[in-house]
């Protein structure tokens, strides 16, 4: 398993645009595959618009204490891309004034942005509904300065959104490293010790499964169900409810699969999965994304693929909801992975 | 036409079979999607069966089809391993179960 970024690797799909020409051509070109852009002009969803802004999405940097193999994000502990306090305090003025009821914070491992806490406590004093950190667990473990974590989530109220892509050590080392699952297990328990998870809690605590392979998610309820009795049983852990999300062919993902050979049938089990009733509640049309460095995307796959919002606003500087919400959403092939079954997005399955 | 009996890529055209007889392909379909719905038995208990039967009929298309369901459905490889000897042992019991024909016959032909 590699221990640093594709970046840091210098390879090839470190190139945000090698990997959109990836996504456009071959069994695309071909015309084997229809466009995701003519797959919804079908239903008459083309161009893709936003709905209502809901969830306002601030990832606050691109280090992490993992290099997972299927990250969409290249993160890794050499990526020195992270969110400044002058960003930060760009992010607070819109987290004061947003429409949206849901704040998440994303990375990376979020909590290793050095102004993470502060940021966190002046976020939490705009009240928003739903604050969430996505948190990779193992971070908790990692130094002892990350120790008190589940304290600080608790006192801010905030809500733990964290990774465990199965209940059992093999299948999780694998996708994220030796070490990975013991550390995870640890972590939760800890949650669940300050009351993270627990049936009835205030404190929610979700888990997020993404599949370790070639192949999408299953039923998100019976992954559920399978989780929640697997790691009661085994280890006396309780959380609240399991996002299934499907992995999204970019990035690392995307590197797997050409390496491994699986790209075309992968992007193939995408379109044969497409379900029309999905494109309409894709997290793009609900969702604001910002970068370490303040850009605006449509979602996080959008900012790791380097493509900005179609909108004249492009940055939080000028940041301004009501002209973003008239913007055309930017896609990919690559949103296919959103449209699968019963659907992907940051809160599990959407239709 | 291919030049193998067997083609990866004809799983995909599987519900094609429709095309040439309509009635039976759709009660065919509506029967299979129905077996493998959640009932006394889960889904996933289910896969599980679908896999070790793929392997004792030997049906190279099933038995990408029902790992790649197994991994799905989050199924280890354990799981998939033993269901595979389940079947395995059924299998092979069947064959060796008519050494007591064997035995029988030669019993009787024996002095």
């Amino acid at each position: 398993m590699a221990t640093k970024s594709l970046k840091a690797r210098h390879k090839e799909l470190a190139n945000t645009q090698r990997q959109l020409e990836i996504l456009s051509n071959g069994i695309f070109r071909d015309g084997d595959l229809p466009y995701f852009k003519d797959k919804i002009a079908e239903i008459g969803m083309f161009p893709l618009k936003p709905r209502k802004l809901e969830v306002l999405q601030i990832n606050v940097g691109y280090m992490c204490n993992q290099v997972c193999e299927h990250c969409h994000v290249d993160a890794g502990p050499d990526r020195k891309e992270i969110m400044t306090q002058e960003t930060m305090e760009l992010c607070l003025e819109v987290i004061r004034n947003t429409g949206a009821h849901t704040l998440d914070l994303t990375g990376g491992a979020p909590e290793m942005n050095p102004n993470f806490r502060w940021f966190v406590e002046e976020a939490a004093k705009a009240g928003i509904q739903d604050f969430i950190v996505r948190s990779n667990l193992t971070i908790i473990k990692a130094n002892k300065k990350y120790q008190d974590l589940p304290e600080f989530f608790k006192k801010f109220n905030i809500h733990v959104v964290s990774s465990m892509p199965h209940y059992t050590r093999g299948k999780t080392d694998k996708q994220r490293g030796e070490g990975v699952f013991d550390k995870s297990i640890a972590a939760l328990q800890e949650l669940n010790a300050v009351g993270y998870g627990m049936p009835d809690s205030p404190l929610r605590l979700d888990l997020v499964y993404n599949p370790s392979g070639a192949y999408l998610p299953a039923d998100q309820s019976a992954l559920e169900r399978d989780f929640k009795k697997a790691l009661l049983e085994d280890f006396n852990i309780q959380f609240h409810n399991l996002f299934a999300i499907t992995n999204l062919p970019i990035s690392r993902f995307l590197d797997y699969l050409i390496a491994s050979e699986n790209y075309e049938d992968y992007m193939i089990s995408l379109v044969d999965a497409y379900n029309p009733a999905a494109v309409q509640n894709v997290m793009c049309t609900n969702t604001i994304s910002v970068s370490w460095d303040g850009w605006l995307y449509d979602c996080d796959f959008n900012q790791m693929l380097g493509l900005k919002v179609g909108s004249k606003v492009k940055h939080i500087k000028d940041y301004n909801e009501e002209v973003l919400n008239n913007r055309n959403i930017v896609i990919s092939q690559h949103c296919y992975g959103c449209t699968a079954g019963a659907g992907s997005s940051c809160q599990g399955t959407v239709a | 036409m291919a030049n193998t009996y067997y083609e990866p890529a004809d799983l995909r055209k599987f519900g094609k079979i429709t095309e040439w007889s309509e009635e039976l392909g759709t009660k065919f379909f509506d029967y299979y999607n129905k077996v493998f719905e959640e009932g006394a038995l889960s889904a996933r208990e289910k896969s599980l069966i679908a896999l070790a039967v793929a392997h004792v009929v030997k049906c190279p298309y099933c038995i990408d089809a029902y790992t790649k369901d197994g991994l799905q459905r989050g199924i280890t490889k354990e799981e998939m391993m033993e269901a595979v000897h389940a079947g395995a042992a059924i299998e092979s019991g069947a064959t060796l179960v008519h050494g007591v024909q064997m035995m029988n016959k030669y019993n009787k032909l024996s002095m």
